[in-house]
């Protein structure tokens, strides 16, 4: 690393909600921050995201995805952050240096937090391994919503959404808007991952249907797509002999998952967690690296920008306290957060036995109706929250209080 | 007695609602129940009597960084009219630069509703 290297209190990797989020808080307790995103534009996936439902819980108003990232970039300006847009960061060192680069320009910057919020991209036609050859016309529903509200390409005319993510439902919609006959939407589970309102107001409201338990078995078309097989699925995800079924289409988009994007995070030396393909943090969202913070959806994936933001302010306030050395001196004693029954996984993993206030964001394994799900502490009832509808598509959140710490040696989140 | 689920959109809690009625659906006929905001109760009936949806779309944008910015009606509409609304701002291109609130079309589809800027678009030459 060159000595020239810039010191700077709060480094924020990644400009989406999480990170602007971050960088605000982290400024606004005093820090001097640096924000590093690698577009142009500031405000991630937001600016692409032109639906409304946005900004409920971070500004008590209904916004679209632009109108929040307008928002969050003017916080984060206000609070004195400096941001360096179109530029990557190329390495992290678990010493927090950094290096970064933009068009004609390397340079590097030395940490005393860095504040991981790179978000996460989209499972492709690859990861799923559908057999046949690969004409155009198959796009991540991602892909597609960048096209069509970003850069003005029509995407297609005859289109089937393979999965019932939250993206593809919206794209579902916006493309009927644009003209395009949107078929159906196939989803391999027998429950959509979507949230229920975007099943409402994306499918229903257009007649598009659902196919719960199928998936694409083959595709087809040389240069351009022409058509999919499709076929029902049993529970154990086999495909059930005598069901398939043709759908002509020249537009296949799949909304079949997100990944985290944490290639820099992994050569800085943080562990990910394997079910959340995220890093393990404690309630600070501290990671297994002294002073690397994670939080949104490079940390696990989330259903709505505005808790991404929340995650992102608290780890913001973190980072700005390590930085300016207000965190506890010796480290705090940390025990383990676990999933207990009917739960996935719980993020923060560990938490420090005397921390008094607790943010745990969890789901569920399978879907169901009026569940309880409760925080245990060394097996005594620490919180407990009725859940009408447990879905895996929608995380649950629980605020946790304790005026003295919770002071057990093992948490654990687990589902009535 | 009139019974019927449907669920809430007007945020993302998404709440199921359980809505029963009397005869013809009004103020004082309809009971809703799993509603976790009094909003629930008034999208219910607006729901059952005349549904409505805000339309978030693309326009073209003459001169600017970008080709397109999106908008959005100020206010939900009637949802037989967005289909009306969607094809009367296909006909509207705007000069950048653009920014969020500029009003690009009143009283979309004869709705009584305008048409605002969500993300702003500067001009190529970088003049906001």
């Amino acid at each position: 690393m060159s000595r020239r290297a810039r010191e700077i209190d709060v480094v924020v990797i990644g400009g989406g909600p999480a990170g602007l989020a971050a960088a605000a808080s982290a400024a606004a307790a005093g820090a001097n921050v640096v924000l590093v995103d690698r577009n142009p534009q500031l405000g991630g996936i937001l600016n692409q995201c032109i639906h409304d439902g946005f900004g409920l819980h971070a500004f008590g108003e209904l916004l679209t995805g632009p109108e929040f990232a307008a928002r969050s970039i003017e916080s984060a300006l206000q609070a004195g952050v400096e941001m360096h847009s179109d530029t990557l960061v190329a390495e992290l060192t678990p010493k927090r240096e950094l290096i970064c680069t933009s068009t004609g320009t390397r340079y590097g910057l030395r940490a005393s937090s860095v504040v991981l919020a790179m978000g996460c991209r989209e499972r492709t036609r690859g990861m799923l391994r559908i057999p046949g050859e690969r004409p155009a016309g198959v796009y991540t529903a991602g892909t597609a919503q960048w096209l069509t509200n970003m850069a003005n390409v029509r995407v297609g005319r005859r289109i089937l959404v393979l999965g019932s993510g939250d993206i593809g439902l919206i794209m579902a919609r916006r493309l009927t808007w644009e003209g395009a006959d949107v078929v159906g939407v196939v989803e391999l589970l027998p429950y959509a991952s979507g949230l229920p309102r975007n099943i409402t107001q994306c499918l229903e409201d257009y007649d598009i249907p659902l196919h719960l338990s199928h998936s694409v078995l083959c595709i087809h078309g040389r240069d351009r797509l022409e058509g999919v097989t499709v076929c029902r699925f049993d529970e154990q995800r086999r495909p059930i002999p005598g069901t398939a079924f043709d759908v002509a289409c020249d537009t296949l988009l799949l909304s079949v998952g997100l990944i985290p994007e944490n290639e820099i995070s992994r050569r800085a030396g943080v562990k990910l967690d394997r079910t959340t393909s995220g890093a393990y943090v404690d309630d600070r969202y501290m990671t297994n690296v002294p002073g690397i913070f994670s939080c949104g959806n490079v940390l696990h994936i989330h259903d709505l920008a505005d808790w991404a933001a929340e995650e992102g302010s608290r780890a913001g306030r973190s980072a700005a306290a390590h930085a300016l050395g207000r965190a506890a001196a010796v480290d705090l004693e940390q025990v383990r957060v676990e999933p207990g029954a009917g739960i996935r996984y719980v993020v923060p993993q560990t938490a420090a036995r005397a921390a008094r206030d607790l943010l745990l964001s969890f789901r569920v394994t399978e879907p169901d109706d009026h569940r309880t799900a409760e925080v245990l502490a060394d097996g005594r009832v620490l919180a407990a929250q009725s859940l009408r509808h447990a879905h895996p598509a929608t995380m649950v959140q629980m605020p946790i209080q304790c005026a003295g710490g919770f002071d057990a040696a093992r948490l654990e989140v687990r589902l009535l | 007695m009139t019974q019927k689920r449907m669920t809430c959109i007007l945020c993302p809690n998404g709440c199921d609602l359980d809505v029963a009625y009397h005869g013809e659906p009004s103020g004082q006929t309809l009971f809703v129940q799993g509603n976790l905001c009094p909003k629930g109760e008034r999208y219910a009936l607006e729901e059952l009597l005349h549904p409505k949806r805000t339309l978030t779309t693309s326009i073209l944008v003459r001169g600017g960084a970008q080709p397109q910015t999106s908008v959005k009606t100020a206010a939900a509409i009637p949802r037989e009219t967005l289909h009306r609304a969607r094809d009367a701002l296909r006909a509207i291109a705007i000069d950048a630069p653009v920014e969020i609130g500029d009003i690009v079309a009143r009283d979309i589809a004869a709705t009584g509703v305008d048409v605002v800027v969500t993300r702003r678009v500067r001009r190529t030459d970088g003049v906001r």
